[in-house]
């Protein structure tokens, strides 16, 4: 690792100002030499996944800009309508015993407590757990020089690609995303608040945040230099609301999952799916929301066969690569038992 | 040892304690002691105690290498190979050299003897070293070696580089001065392409033992490259003087890299000293000085000052040594009763660039059969070399073996531990397996299946096999000084399994101390050359020799304090730290006071391990091959999930030997590790290679995968006392065999829940699918 300058950011917006680059467009930038980004300077939160890729030479800021102490990114706080409110530097392990949470948004909650390890949720956000850069071993080796890091070939595709996308995996890049929480929030219909340099705030919706290699082949979301995540939004709990997360690994821990599944239902009083929203991980290059399997969900009544049916409705688009057809059943599996958990639930 | 050595007869207790003892008389030399009682007549041998070094390891006080820092210490790095085959077409290290703080640069790879320009083998492979102020000088100067490449073609896994028309690694007058050399390893086989061998072995007539077999099984097993994950790098401190040489080194043998330094580098063993405090693992990886370790020595006697070089996680992964993959074909043919007739085992094996990736004697040894036939051959690839790793080839070999011996007894009819009774002749492991089967409750195993709903749960064991090593150059030093300390002294490294812990209750049993009064200084050349951490054998070499020392010690003083009471010794006893006279009780004296009647400030003895009392099976050089190998059975119980091809181990039950037992609580703890070693080789952990590029696409801990603590097994470990009346504390290793059968077992138990046996490692998600749903099944 290179020697870094350290500066504590005085707000949220100073941080923004002094920010030059965001870690993906600092990586971007490198085009395979050392000398090139050097200048950078970078926002740095928890810092889990931003000091393993100054370790591994992938990223070498000159300085690092320290906002992890900031106040008015803390918290989780219950909104007047109902919602909840949880600060972008809140961690992962605060987030996992949360009551409030706990009750009203188990997906979440459960994908949280299955993030990581122990030591790394004490100390990883939740907004760096949403901009984590993916896994793909090929964007984290220095030695190749991927289409992801701005070069010219990915090495996925003719490669080992046993971890990489089955679904919206043709368009020039492979990697899946690696946010497990990510999955649960697109399922509740999360917002995320950012604030930019000049003070502007705005406010996403999860639906638009993520980004496709089709759209964009370099970035996995529409943030960019001088933004950064200064709360995430999740919309008022109802009675009729059903959530449950699932996820398989070879590992039990510590480990990014092959495949791992959020559902959202709104169940009316006569059992039937008002809104169905059926997110997959570890499939696509984004939280890929299986719209096939929601079509059969949506306006039923939630029973194994169609729980059944949508998962291998879900499965049917999939286009495996070389070395990832065993993905297929593992979700399709993961699908049909996360549907049960959320329907089954109370 | 010398036959003339004046010798007596003793009386010694054999047997397995818990089923009753005999005696035997053998022949044991004069100076060593008289025999050790069985276990439950002593104090501290054969008691769990806490290891010597805990509190240090745990408050941080322990002083591993990477801890080392001497004055005006350089620091280095290693420059490696981003291609796998290439030649050098220019080496520069003009710049490097000139780059402020670098202090010397040295190239590792020379020009070929005929002068043309050197290759370079594997992603990795070093080729030159920088030492410099700081690290970060170090590596920047890394960045300035100016280097030119003509790519080569490269063939990176087994099955490419066996191919008739791929590129090879070695042409035939290269193969013998091939630098790298794995384990096992025999010497002067034949090349052909990329294949070396066969390493034959044939006893009586395999065609004749399949012609008379009324059932044959045949299999071909594949198993992966799996890296040893030490948590302390390989990592080293060296330091040139004029007239000697000091280096600290995290390794498995002190006195062996002393001998290797000196041969390296022309020095007298006596200027070499080599000092190891705090090891974190080796695992068969750190047996030797290296090129990592010359590496070092070469920069501090070119910088004149101590350099220190330490392995980052991702060239430990990618160049420390590895266990050789394999592919075996194995063919077993069986009478009806069950007897063996036939078993013909093919295997190939690449270990890399290196020499030697067998895969072990277990199949020709573990079971009586008549007719055996065993060919082994190495595959050369463009990968980084194959080192010994924990139960080198049998580990390997274990896995075939034991599940083609298991489908053995299905097509027989036999229950596994039933058929393993007939073919079986260890009466050690005859009683593992009775002990075993009953605590895991074998009797209520069911046919594969049996349970429905989409998780299924199925038992399976398997057998280990390991020869008992001993190191004969192993040697031990017992001082008492005057004032009534003892020390302990050898150059026995502790590389994590507790050897000092050994050491104090040994000498403190002979001597009537306690434990914690004896001082244990290893790890360190000056002292008398100790045994290696590895092959199992370290507890086997170097406790006999300890507790002679500290009998012989103990003779010492009783003869001091017998002429200060003008008595024979022969009528003195010490007990908890009294000396006193065995027909006047009342004449009595503690400990400090008997050491005070020395003429001297210090005695000393020093004693080498002497020959097994009913000798070896072999010997050759260093080291011997105890009569009796050592055994162990394990017992798995799994869960599969059908739906997800996860399997969940549930259960272990670990029956081993390992002699006399001196500290149950260790023995549990290496036996823990074996077996966590095994469900991590068995289920994760896999060397990735890309094949395009070479580059090993896992070189860190988040992408090479193995077992954590979340989600391990209940381990229940039953450690036999197993008294062979073979040396002054019959004691063996268990390091290797607890970790030989896990993956077998494991693979043995996934066949009971399923039905499907799974012949190739690891046994992850995707395995158990494609075997259980055939590739692109779409529906759950």
């Amino acid at each position: 690792m290179e020697a870094f300058e350290w500066q504590q950011a005085a707000s949220p917006e100073n941080a923004a100002s002094l920010a030059t680059h965001t870690t993906t467009e600092a990586m971007l930038s490198a085009q395979g030499t050392r000398a090139a980004f050097t200048q950078a300077m970078l926002i740095k939160a928890g810092g889990v996944d931003l000091i393993g890729l100054m370790k591994d030479g992938l990223v070498s800021p000159v300085r690092l800009i320290d906002i992890n102490h900031l106040p008015e990114l803390q918290g989780i706080s219950e909104n007047a309508g109902g919602g909840f409110t949880i600060g972008a530097l809140t961690t992962l392990a605060q987030i996992a015993t949360h009551a409030g949470l706990m009750k009203h948004y188990p997906a979440f909650v459960q994908a949280v407590t299955t993030a990581a390890s122990p030591q790394i949720r004490n100390r990883a956000t939740l907004a760096g757990n949403l901009l984590q850069r993916p896994r793909c071993w090929y964007l984290r080796s220095a030695a190749h020089h991927c289409l992801r890091k701005g070069g010219e070939h990915c090495f996925a595709y003719a490669g080992d690609n046993r971890y990489h996308a089955i679904l919206a995996n043709h368009d020039g890049c492979a990697i899946v995303h690696p946010s497990t929480p990510a999955t649960a929030l697109l399922a509740l219909q999360a917002q995320i608040e950012s604030v930019s340099a000049n003070g502007v705030q705005r406010v996403i919706s999860i639906d638009d945040f993520f980004v496709l290699p089709s759209i964009d082949l370099h970035h996995e979301n529409v943030l960019r230099t001088g933004e950064l995540i200064t709360a995430i939004n999740l919309p008022a709990p109802h009675h009729t609301h059903r959530s449950a997360y699932l996820q398989l690994g070879e590992k039990t821990a510590f480990d990014w999952p092959l495949a791992a599944v959020a559902v959202f239902f709104a169940i009316d009083d006569k059992g039937i799916c008002q809104q169905t929203r059926i997110v997959l991980g570890g499939a696509a290059p984004t939280p890929w929301r299986a719209r096939e399997a929601e079509r059969i969900i949506e306006g039923s009544k939630i029973d194994q066969n169609n729980a059944r049916s949508a998962a291998e409705a879900a499965i049917a688009v999939a286009t495996p690569l070389s070395g990832n057809a065993y993905k297929l059943p593992l979700l399709c599996t993961l699908i049909n038992r996360t549907i049960m958990k959320a329907a089954t639930s109370e | 040892m010398d036959n003339n050595t004046p010798k007596r007869d003793e009386l010694l207790s054999v047997g397995m304690a818990h089923l009753g003892l005999k005696k035997v008389t053998r022949e044991i030399p004069d100076d060593e002691p008289p025999a050790l009682p069985p276990n439950a007549g002593l104090n501290f041998i054969g008691r769990s105690s806490p290891r010597w070094d805990a509190v240090d390891k745990v408050t941080g006080a322990a002083c591993y290498t990477v801890d080392v820092q001497l004055p005006g210490m350089l620091f280095a790095a290693v420059m490696r190979s981003p291609l796998p085959h290439a030649r050098i077409r220019s080496l520069d290290l003009v710049a490097a050299r000139n780059f402020p703080g670098v202090r010397a640069a040295v190239t590792l790879i020379e020009a070929l003897s005929d002068g043309s320009a050197p290759a370079v083998l594997y992603v990795g492979q070093p080729i030159a070293a920088i030492a410099a102020e700081t690290l970060d000088a170090a590596e920047a100067a890394i960045q300035l070696i100016g280097i030119e490449f003509d790519p080569l073609p490269f063939a990176v896994d087994l099955d490419s580089a066996m191919k008739p028309d791929a590129s090879v690694v070695y042409q035939k007058n290269e193969v013998a001065h091939i630098p790298f050399i794995g384990f096992p390893f025999v010497g002067e086989l034949p090349l052909e392409g990329n294949v070396r061998g066969p390493n034959k072995m044939v006893q009586g007539n395999i065609n004749d033992g399949f012609s008379s077999a009324d059932f044959i099984v045949e299999e071909t097993f594949s198993t992966q490259v799996q890296t040893h994950c030490c948590m302390e790098p390989h990592a080293i401190v060296a330091d040139w003087h004029e007239d000697r040489l000091d280096v600290w080194m995290s390794t498995q043998f002190t006195a062996g890299v002393r001998a290797q330094l000196a041969a390296t580098f022309r020095l007298p063993l006596s200027r070499v000293r080599v000092r190891a405090q705090a090891i974190g693992g080796g695992f068969g990886s750190k047996s030797q000085l290296g090129q990592y370790g010359k590496t070092a020595v070469m920069l501090s006697r070119m910088a004149k000052a101590p350099v220190r070089l330490v392995y980052r996680r991702d060239e430990e992964q990618m160049d420390s040594g590895n266990r050789p993959s394999s592919r075996q074909h194995l063919r077993i043919g069986a009478s009806r009763d069950g007897k063996l007739t036939a078993i013909s085992l093919h295997a190939w094996g690449s270990a890399g660039v290196a020499q030697g990736a067998g895969v072990g004697n277990i199949a020709m040894a573990l079971y009586v059969c008549p007719n055996l036939e065993s060919l082994q051959y190495d595959v050369f690839t463009n990968t980084s070399p194959s080192t010994a790793m924990r139960g080198p080839g049998n580990t390997q070999g274990a896995f075939a073996l034991e599940q083609s011996i298991d489908a053995l007894a299905e097509k027989l009819s036999f229950d596994p531990v039933a058929l393993r009774d007939v073919i079986d002749l260890s009466p050690v492991r005859r009683e593992e397996r009775r002990l075993g089967a009953l605590k895991m409750g074998w009797a209520q195993r069911k046919s594969p299946g049996f349970d429905s709903g989409p998780v299924k749960r199925g038992l399976g064991m398997a057998q280990s096999l390991w020869p008992t090593n001993i190191q004969l150059n192993a040697a031990c030093e017992v001082r008492l000084w005057r004032d009534g300390k003892v020390e302990v002294l050898s150059s026995v490294q502790d590389i994590g399994t507790g050897v000092g812990t050994l050491l104090k209750q040994v000498v403190a049993e002979e001597l009537g101390l306690r434990p914690e009064a004896i001082e244990i200084r290893i790890g360190d050349t000056e002292f008398p050359s100790g045994p290696p951490s590895y092959g199992s054998r370290t507890s086997a070499s170097i406790t006999p020799p300890a507790r002679s020392a500290a009998w012989q010690i103990k003779n010492a003083l009783l003869q001091s304090v017998a002429s200060h009471w003008r008595l024979d010794p022969q009528q003195l006893t010490i007990q908890d730290s009294w000396i006193q006279s065995a027909d006047n009780p009342s004449q009595r004296m503690s400990w400090q006071e008997a050491a005070s009647t020395l003429r001297t400030d210090r005695i000393s003895v020093v004693t080498g391990r002497s020959d097994d009392y009913a000798g070896f099976r072999s010997s050759h050089g260093d080291a011997a091959i105890a009569l009796n190998d050592l055994g162990g059975v394990q017992f798995v119980s799994v869960a599969v999930d059908t739906q997800t091809g996860v399997i969940h181990v549930e259960r272990v039950v670990a029956v081993h030997d390992c002699g006399r037992p001196i500290n149950p609580l260790q023995i549990e703890s290496q036996i823990h590790g074996g077996i966590l070693m095994g469900i991590s080789y068995a289920l994760l952990e896999e060397r990735i290679i890309d094949p395009h590029t070479g580059w090993m696409l896992n070189p860190n801990f988040i992408d090479y995968k193995f077992a954590g603590p979340s989600g391990l097994p209940q381990i229940d470990v039953m450690v036999l006392e197993n008294y062979q009346g073979f040396s002054a504390t019959d004691a063996y290793g268990v390091a290797e065999p607890a970790n030989i059968a896990t993956a077998a077992a494991i693979a043995n138990a996934v066949y009971n829940a399923i039905g499907i046996r799974i012949n190739t490692l690891p046994m992850t998600p995707a395995r158990i699918l494609q075997a259980l749903h055939g590739a692109d099944r779409r529906t759950c």
